[in-house]
């Protein structure tokens, strides 16, 4: 899907600020054709901002918005031809659900024949066969977030515009949705953009991720390039929760981390006294006896969570490490016990 | 118990004392002579057929339809936009256009009065019956805007954006989707409206005339000249009136949805 080639969306210097907040600070990205964009973040990093800039919701400060090459950015969110799904699903209160299906068929002046057939067959690509004539207000939380995506389709839009969609469905119907998203987007192939705060719904959904902090995207790239090789510490701790390390180097591969020299294999070498910021993973942090590359740490909490436990780490000078054991750990709060660092596992962040 | 009972007591006291004064009127209005005796000396409708074959009350019962009617249809799409504005869209000096539209309210009848009557005359519009309809929807526009603006609140700005995306332009987007959801706030705007501007008096007053003058005026000046108990017939037919305009709403649209009770998500029965 990656690598299409053609860009469909671009953002060229995007600023956009409310009063003092700035919620775009010079986005630039491309969106390619077919492919399913993730922009991931915080609240108040930008994201839904972002998507409200494509969409027309929202007129940028600064910069261009580019579909197919053209420049969009004066033209009203009504001319642009993109489908939305919001996080509220926005569905009509006073339409039936084929009513709601066909708005945007009957504002094209589609046939009524034609767009009797074309709401059956959205209803049908999202497994809804049967409640055409029901309102949504009689529809479950999931069956109205399967109506928002068939009307935001059934336009047949450019790009695919989906703003926190599972964010108001329990965990169960969240994993379910999720897959079943990713199935339709396959299946009708449109280019799409979707906005979570939801690391897992991002890496298990996107072809790539974009990841945002503070307005700015911070990386771009696959699910595994984020994942196993975040370029800044913030991603390294968004996506997966990985802790930052500083520490001095002491000559070769060593580090002096609070109080302990470990050995560190970067893909550069280190100079002697330089200060470099480690990124490790919980689940590459191992509790056990003192002994080589290990770190002497406090428990500071301990989080069982069935098939695997979250351990909170105090270090020396009060750094915080997380480590993930599966299952239950012999550990509990207050111990004192030794973080053992895998060497190959560090990696260096901005 | 005693305190169950004394609160019951309460209340009972509280209703009779918003209810007795109109039962009192009712009682007088079948009184059969013309002095208002309490209670009265058996039961007549002659006071009921004075009412309604008095000329100048018939011709001010026709004056004040027409100028509730068209007081309320100017007020309400003006209202209406005014809600909107104020609630939705970042009006500059949005406090002082709310203080300014809602001031009716808290601006003496008289003092309005006053000055409508000193403006109409330096407009030489004195005897028009146009003064008195723009003084009509003047006074019920903050009625319109508060019930309206309950309703712009209660709208989920996504909706709109959703028609947007869809390919509807602003136009559209007001009439298959902003209108219709604002109507429950719309019909309690109206009903508000038209209870407000039918029973208004103290600035009526000074800008009618005796062709133009509404109901209540009417009925003041009749009880400036006479003392019989027409006017307790005509206050309860206007007691009646009002009843049934307050029922027929509860019955077309349920008062809970015209007081904004209820949420939007259950609007309209049908499309």
């Amino acid at each position: 899907m990656k690598g299409a080639g053609k860009t469909v969306v671009a953002l060229q210097g995007v600023r956009k600020a409310y009063g003092e907040t700035v919620a775009m600070d010079g986005v630039d990205l491309a969106v390619d054709e077919g492919e399913l964009l993730t922009l991931l973040g915080p609240s108040g990093c930008g994201k839904t901002t972002t998507l409200n800039v494509i969409a027309g919701f929202v007129a940028p400060d600064a910069g261009r918005v580019l579909i197919d090459g053209t420049d969009v950015s004066g033209t009203p969110a009504w001319q642009r031809g993109l489908g939305v799904v919001f996080q509220s699903y926005a569905l009509f209160p006073h339409m039936s659900v084929a009513d709601n299906i066909a708005f945007g068929l009957r504002e094209r002046h589609v046939g009524r024949t034609e767009a009797a057939a074309r709401v059956r067959d959205a209803l049908t690509l999202v497994r809804l066969a049967g409640v055409a004539d029901r309102r949504p207000a009689q529809l479950s939380g999931g069956q109205q977030q399967r109506v928002a995506l068939a009307r935001a389709l059934v336009i047949r839009p450019r790009v695919l515009l989906l703003d926190e969609p599972l964010a108001a469905l329990d965990r169960k119907l969240r994993q379910e949705m999720r897959a079943e998203l990713k199935e339709i987007q396959r299946a009708v192939g449109t280019t799409t953009v979707f906005v979570t705060h939801d690391q897992h719904e991002a890496l298990g959904l996107s072809d790539r991720v974009a990841v945002m902090n503070h307005g700015r995207i911070e990386q771009l790239g696959t699910p595994e390039e984020v994942y196993e090789r975040p370029v800044t510490a913030f991603v390294a701790d968004f996506v997966g929760a990985s802790s930052v390390l500083t520490g001095r180097a002491a000559g070769g591969h060593l580090v002096e981390i609070c109080g302990a020299l470990i050995a560190v294999r970067l893909d550069r070498p280190l100079r002697a006294g330089e200060m470099v910021r480690l990124v490790i993973r919980p689940e590459h942090v191992a509790l056990g006896p003192a002994g080589p590359n290990t770190v002497p740490a406090q428990v500071a909490g301990v989080m069982y969570l069935g098939d695997h436990s979250e351990v909170r780490l105090e270090l020396e000078g009060g750094t915080r490490l997380l480590a993930s054991v599966r299952g239950r750990p012999a550990v509990s709060t207050g111990d004192r016990v030794y973080a053992r660092l895998p060497e190959d596992a560090f990696l260096e962040a901005r | 118990m005693t305190a169950r009972a004394a609160g019951i007591a309460l209340v009972v006291l509280l209703l009779a004392f918003l209810t007795v004064p109109s039962l009192v009127v009712i009682v007088m209005s079948f009184n059969p002579t013309a002095i208002m005796a309490f209670p009265p000396h058996g039961l007549s409708l002659r006071w009921y057929e004075n009412a309604l074959t008095y000329p100048q009350f018939q011709r001010a019962a026709v004056n004040s339809l027409i100028v509730t009617a068209a007081g309320t249809l100017l007020a309400l799409p003006i209202g209406t936009a005014a809600a909107l504005a104020l609630v939705r869209h970042g009006v500059a000096a949005r406090a002082v256009w709310a203080a300014a539209l809602l001031s009716p309210v808290v601006v003496p009848g008289v003092a309005a009065g006053l000055g409508f009557l000193i403006l109409a005359a330096g407009l030489g519009l004195l005897a028009s019956r146009w003064v008195l309809i723009a003084v009509h929807a003047i006074l019920v526009l903050p009625f319109v805007i508060r019930s309206v603006a309950v309703s712009v609140a209660n709208l989920d700005p996504a909706l709109e954006r959703a028609a947007a995306s869809l390919g509807a332009r602003p136009s559209r987007v007001f009439r298959r989707v902003t209108l219709p959801l604002l109507r429950p706030g719309l019909a309690a705007a109206a009903l508000f409206a038209v209870i407000v501007s039918f029973n208004e008096f103290v600035v009526s007053l000074f800008v009618s005339t005796r062709v133009t003058e509404i109901l209540p005026v009417a009925m003041f000046t009749y009880v400036v000249n006479y003392t019989d108990p027409t006017m307790a017939a005509l206050s309860t037919l206007f007691i009646v009136a009002t009843f049934v305009a307050v029922f027929v709403a509860e019955r077309l649209l349920g008062l809970s949805r015209v007081f904004g009770l209820e949420g939007h998500s259950h609007a309209g029965p049908s499309r």
